[in-house]
């Protein structure tokens, strides 16, 4: 798949966003006033900031309202539902942290559900592609809900529980990458399928449709990055999984050093997902390119 | 609009004779004008008269089938299959229930899968999930382009009857294509998949596709006498007979030098 760098960044900050969104709608940190405005300040730029950047990869981006109206059937309408509700929601819930001192926790409670909804929502549009083996397994929702709610906990400054869920989004992340190398052959898809010529034989694809290239080719066949797949997936795996837990771990002494280290924690984890995002699109293999002999 | 119909009244599609295509390309091109110059926004080619790029809603294929070697044949020749391939207008059409605006639907009526320019964000996501890269953006208009099926040719009381199908069948200069309704078993179409083992792309994929393919006939088997006209150009008389050979003869004898030749 074509690495948009819309699509990379809305799906990183986004879900950095909500991830925090979740935790502040649970109270952790327990804060108000000025204090409580920078954390929904921060949060409200990456969320709202990455579903700006989504709507740059539509076609017709003066149309997307319409996006809102098709939520029983479709992934990219209900996560677009989600998002507008959970980011409703908590700015209430903000409302009453930042300007009365009061933290509702119901409120804080349904804009915290939402929240972590619309990641899963964000998961699913990938997830429910049979098209792309790599994306169509459980492990793509359990990949972004981790990572988001690792990112959230490393941002809400939730030192043990981020840890803790640095580590799981890492496994999470390894297991992955495992299964997912192997999904394409595994999901029966081959060129013999695609063209119903199995039976007479080995197929090739031995001439394109065209000289030059097209939408398909363009979107769906992605080869360029891919040959330095693994030294990214170290690059990835380190700077955002393994480096900020050494930090969190690591027993700083003053508290400057500490938050400093913090934000060195939480911008290696954002790169490193970053380049994993990237991954995840670059990496992703579409059967459509069967048909043309490339994957 | 954008959940499909639970059952559709007519299956509208294509049957497509791999064993007579002959990959002329015709239909791509003939698919290329109608659309173009038709319903919704034409079909854009970028840099057409450089790097070409273009929207398509039916392409061309070529692949190679080789045989398994066996004692019969044990270096079997190599087989040609055009393919030509646009949107198969699925039961289960996964594009249509990505849609986020409605603009993808699927008629109850004929089975036809559309979009609704007016509605389509470009977000692509229906183009991602279909196997069969059916469905193109048009960089020109920002929306989703697909075969319609030529659905402004089909009910079209304005063209004389045998032009009300769709255009690529109409233009095949070898009858590799077909259209009709494939939920009648009765027609046409139907018996001609019965009849030649028709099949699904993808069926893996579970999108059960209207359109059906019908299968190349296997190669026929190559003699040792590969050329089969050698036996009939072969000479059959080594020296010249008759009035030739008399006057072969009468040469030979006057004096003089002969070029080559005997006696």
């Amino acid at each position: 798949m074509h690495p948009a760098p819309s699509v990379i960044v809305f799906t990183t900050l986004s879900g950095l966003g909500f991830g925090l969104l979740v935790f502040l709608g649970l109270g952790l940190p327990d804060v108000s006033g000025l204090v409580a405005f920078v954390f929904f300040a921060i949060a409200y730029g990456l969320a709202v900031g990455g579903l700006l950047a989504s709507i740059f990869h539509l076609g017709r981006p003066e149309r997307a309202l319409k996006a809102f109206s098709q939520w029983k059937s479709s992934w990219l309408s209900r996560e677009g539902c989600c998002a507008v509700a959970a980011l409703l929601v908590m700015a209430l819930y903000g409302f009453g942290t930042v300007f009365l001192a009061t933290a509702w926790p119901v409120v804080g409670g349904i804009g915290a559900a939402l929240s972590l909804a619309t990641v899963f929502t964000t998961s699913m549009i990938y997830s429910q592609l049979k098209t792309i083996p790599r994306w169509n397994m459980p492990l793509t929702p359990a990949l972004f809900l981790s990572i988001s709610l690792a990112g959230g906990a490393l941002l809400a400054g939730q030192e043990t529980l981020a840890t803790g869920l640095l580590i799981i989004a890492g496994a999470i992340q390894l297991a992955y990458w495992v299964k997912g190398d192997q999904a394409f052959a595994t999901s029966g898809t081959t060129l013999a399928t695609a063209t119903g010529l199995g039976r007479g034989g080995t197929v090739r694809a031995f001439e394109p449709p065209h000289t030059g290239t097209n939408y398909l080719l363009r979107e769906f066949v992605h080869v360029v990055g891919r040959k330095h797949s693994q030294k990214l997936r170290v690059i990835g795996f380190t700077l955002g999984f393994a480096l900020p837990v050494l930090l969190l771990i690591f027993p700083f002494s003053g508290l400057m050093l500490k938050h400093l280290m913090a934000a060195v924690a939480v911008l290696s984890h954002l790169a490193g997902v970053a380049c994993t995002r990237w991954l995840f699109f670059a990496e992703a293999e579409h059967v459509v390119g069967l048909y043309y002999g490339k994957r | 609009m954008t959940q499909l119909p639970p059952s559709t009244t007519r299956k509208m599609g294509l049957v497509i004779d791999l064993d007579t295509c002959v990959g002329c390309h015709a239909c791509v091109i003939s698919c290329k004008g109608w659309n173009t110059e038709n319903y919704g926004a034409p079909l854009s080619d970028q840099d057409p008269y450089g790097d070409a790029s273009g929207t398509f809603l039916n392409r061309v294929h070529s692949f190679e089938v080789q045989p398994p070697a066996c004692d019969a044949q044990p270096s079997p020749a190599a087989q040609l299959v055009h393919f030509p391939k646009s949107c198969l207008h699925c039961e289960d059409a996964p594009c249509v229930t990505v849609c986020p605006t409605g603009a993808s639907y699927k008629r109850v009526e004929d089975g036809i899968v559309l979009v609704n320019e007016d509605n389509c964000i470009g977000c692509g996501l229906c183009a991602w999930s279909c196997p069969y890269g059916a469905r193109e953006l048009d960089l020109a208009a920002g929306v989703m382009k697909k075969c319609t099926l030529c659905v402004d040719r089909i009910y079209n009381q304005n063209l004389p009857e045998e032009d009300r199908i769709p255009s690529c069948v109409r233009t095949c200069p070898s009858g590799a294509r077909h259209f009709g309704d494939l939920g009648d078993a009765d027609s046409d179409v139907s018996k001609l998949v019965a009849e030649r083992g028709g099949f699904d792309l993808m069926p893996e994929m579970g999108t059960k596709p209207v359109n059906k393919y019908l299968p190349p006939r296997p190669k026929d088997q190559i003699e040792d006498q590969i050329d089969i006209l050698a036996p009939l150009l072969a000479p059959v008389t080594e020296g010249a007979g008759g009035f030739m050979g008399w006057l072969d003869k009468a040469l030979d004898k006057l004096p003089g030098q002969s070029s080559g030749g005997s006696s």
